[in-house]
């Protein structure tokens, strides 16, 4: 059955969402290259009705490779780009509307709500600044504290993600990459936001610092009862780490479930192909060879009807011509197949 | 004792920087036999790809190799010159490298690249080489070799451009191919594709292959034997199997532990501060600052390589002290 929007709404009242995005949608124009004249010739296809929501506290997983979408949505979430069309809903108002009549201010209050914590630490710290600098930045910007008063708070942040009072007086070169993980991730909590999204951030990080970052972010979920938008391409640490999983594939979500109802009983072929290609850390474990055929398509014409038919091996002709909605097959777990 | 293709004894290769001497890979010892798959593993700065770039004699400046032997077919590659080197280089010892779009030359076509190394070391007609060509794109799976062997590599997926990579290591059939990282910059299921076309291949040449990576997926799934690398040493070697079933070496069980699984939710164990500055790599065995089992006696002599059960070597002061079974998950 297709879920209606005023069933999602009553579904809605039962949990409470911080965040709520209905079917947005983002598309990147393709301009030809002239020297005089500018003209739109094609669409990149990259967030095609997309539609979750987030409950507090919760840690919620996007996954998919690159180029699905995934990190264009976090950045519509957090209106650092303008949807196409859509709506992002927090604390039930929609922010998309509000941010293009707001003030300064009123942006800034929302941007206190929701931080970011980015994939590549070297590139997102400043080498100029010095950690008490980067840390502090958000404080001032927000208006939350004096310059005179900040050191207390940036000792105290610095020690809730594991580094030392000392660091705060060093620039970033000085680190490492899992220390200037550490970093971003304190002066995402600098402002005290309800929200995080991670996009990628242990990708560039060696294996054994990786479980150190996951294992803070655990913890500072818990603790502060964040909700997190964790996204990533690594299955295994979504596993780890997420509550609930959303697979995105050319810009749509193809399947949403609890995590570990995703991993123990896939339901789209897209999905099933994806954690079947993971290599498990376990000479005993045997990975059924059934492998994904071909390369993802071009999000400028993606196919027609179900994105994934030109891969999938259940493809029929149903699925060439319509495309299918994303239906709850049993609790919690959504699926767009028509051949589940 | 199995056939050994290549056997590295005691390599050291340094790097000469303003701050000091890195000590990339120190006294490194370890065997390639022939035709088998053999995993190199261990973190960024660990000496795993510098270790494949001696072999080759590719070390880039300021690096030097200082002492060490790497023996292949009975010849001691480092006594050779210059042009007896590139002779080895390609058609006996090959590599493929991490990221196919920088390891490809972006101004000249598929095939000219290809072209170029076939012609390097044969002399092959026109007609000849174009067959070669289309029968090595067609072995490493590319569709309508014909039209996109006139294309340049930004032309290629970054999929199909390691496919076009991995042509050009294999188009003068070598004996021994290192593959480093081949999959790290390429999403999943491409990665899929790639590893199996890897053991394809290598069933096919039989030929040996060493894999390099920092993923303990790959390493379980496409290896016999792996040498675990820490900060320019080994610490331990063992068969796949053994390695994982009952690593002996505290690195190798935390390192283990790490790794989050996709078939089941764990406790990720985390290993303690950071990788050492190889400047000044901390005395005795270079992991004592990070290992709960360390002694008096870590902190001051490096641990020997020592066999402790048939093909299972370990680095380890006190490894038949502690017991890791079970740390591993």
């Amino acid at each position: 059955m297709t879920l209606t929007l005023e069933e999602r709404e009553i579904r809605m009242a039962d949990d409470k969402n911080f965040l709520e995005v209905k079917n947005l949608v983002k598309y990147f124009p393709v301009y030809s290259s002239g020297i005089l004249t500018k003209k739109e010739v094609a669409k990149v296809h990259a967030v095609d009705d997309v539609s979750f929501d987030i409950k507090k506290q919760e840690v919620f997983a996007i996954v998919g490779e690159s180029g699905c979408g995934k990190t264009t949505t976090a950045r519509l979430i957090l209106n650092l780009i303008e949807p196409t069309s859509g709506q992002v809903i927090v604390d039930g108002e929609n922010v998309i509307e509000k941010f293009k009549s707001a003030g300064k201010k009123e942006k800034l209050h929302y941007r206190r709500k929701m931080q970011m914590i980015f994939q590549n630490p070297y590139g997102s710290l400043d080498p100029r600044m010095t950690v008490c600098d980067i840390v502090s930045e958000p404080l001032t910007i927000h208006g939350i504290m004096e310059k005179k008063c900040q050191c207390e708070r940036v000792y105290e942040l610095l020690k809730r993600v594991g580094l030392e009072e000392y660091h705060a007086e060093r620039y970033p070169h000085e680190f490492s990459g899992g220390q200037r993980q550490r970093i971003c991730i304190a002066r995402a909590l600098a402002v005290e936001p309800e929200f995080i999204i991670a996009d990628e951030p242990v990708s560039s990080l060696d294996v054994s610092i990786r479980a150190q970052i996951l294992n803070l972010l655990a913890d500072l979920q818990k603790n502060m009862g964040l909700s997190i938008l964790y996204i990533s391409h690594d299955l295994s640490s979504v596993r780890q780490i997420s509550q609930r999983v959303a697979v995105m594939y050319l810009g749509q979500i193809v399947e949403q479930a609890d995590t570990d109802e995703l991993f123990d009983n896939p339901l789209h072929p897209y999905t099933q192909a994806l954690i079947e290609a993971v290599p498990i850390p376990d000479p005993k474990a045997k990975n059924i060879r059934a492998r994904l055929k071909g390369e993802v398509p071009s999000p400028i014409n993606p196919p027609k009807g179900c994105r994934f038919n030109p891969r999938c091996s259940k493809a029929t002709k149903e699925c060439i011509e319509q495309k299918p909605p994303l239906i709850e097959v049993t609790k919690n777990h959504f699926v767009a197949c028509f051949h589940t | 004792m199995p056939d050994t293709l290549l056997k590295i004894e005691g390599l050291k290769t340094y790097f000469y920087t303003e701050a000091g001497i890195v000590k990339a890979v120190d006294n490194v010892s370890f065997e390639i036999r022939k035709g088998e798959s053999l995993g190199l593993v261990g973190e960024s700065g660990s000496g795993k790809t510098v270790t494949a770039l001696s072999v080759l004699r590719i070390i880039p400046k300021p690096g030097r190799i200082v002492d060490g032997k790497i023996l292949f077919k009975d010849k001691n590659l480092l006594d050779l010159n210059e042009k007896e080197m590139q002779h080895v280089r390609g058609t006996e010892i090959a590599i493929i490298f991490q990221d196919p779009s920088s390891s490809l030359n972006p101004v000249y076509t598929v095939e000219t690249q290809l072209r170029d190394i076939l012609t390097a070391h044969e002399s092959l007609s026109k007609e000849e080489c174009k067959k070669r060509i289309l029968e090595l794109l067609n072995l490493v799976g590319i569709p309508e070799a014909e039209i996109r062997m006139r294309e340049f590599p930004h032309q290629f997926s970054g999929g199909m451009k390691q496919r076009v990579a991995i042509a050009r290591a294999l188009a003068l059939h070598p004996t021994l191919l290192f593959a480093d990282e081949p999959t790290t910059s390429l999403d999943v299921t491409i990665q899929a594709q790639v590893l199996d076309l890897l053991e394809n291949l290598k069933q096919e040449m039989n030929m040996a292959l060493v894999m390099i990576t920092h993923d303990m997926g790959i390493i379980a799934k496409m290896t016999t034997r792996v040498v675990v690398m820490y900060a320019g040493n080994v610490c331990e070697i063992a068969k796949t199997e053994d390695l994982f079933e009952q690593p002996l070496h505290p690195y190798t069980a935390l390192l283990l532990a790490a790794v989050p699984r996709l078939d089941m939710r764990k406790t990720l164990k985390v290993i303690p501060g950071n990788i050492p500055n190889l400047i000044e790599p901390p005395a005795g065995c270079r992991f004592h600052p990070r290992c709960k089992y360390a002694t008096e006696k870590c902190t001051q002599t490096p641990p020997d390589l020592i066999e402790v059960s048939p093909d299972h070597f370990v680095a380890c002061h006190n490894w038949n002290d502690i017991n890791l079974r079970g740390e591993g998950n």
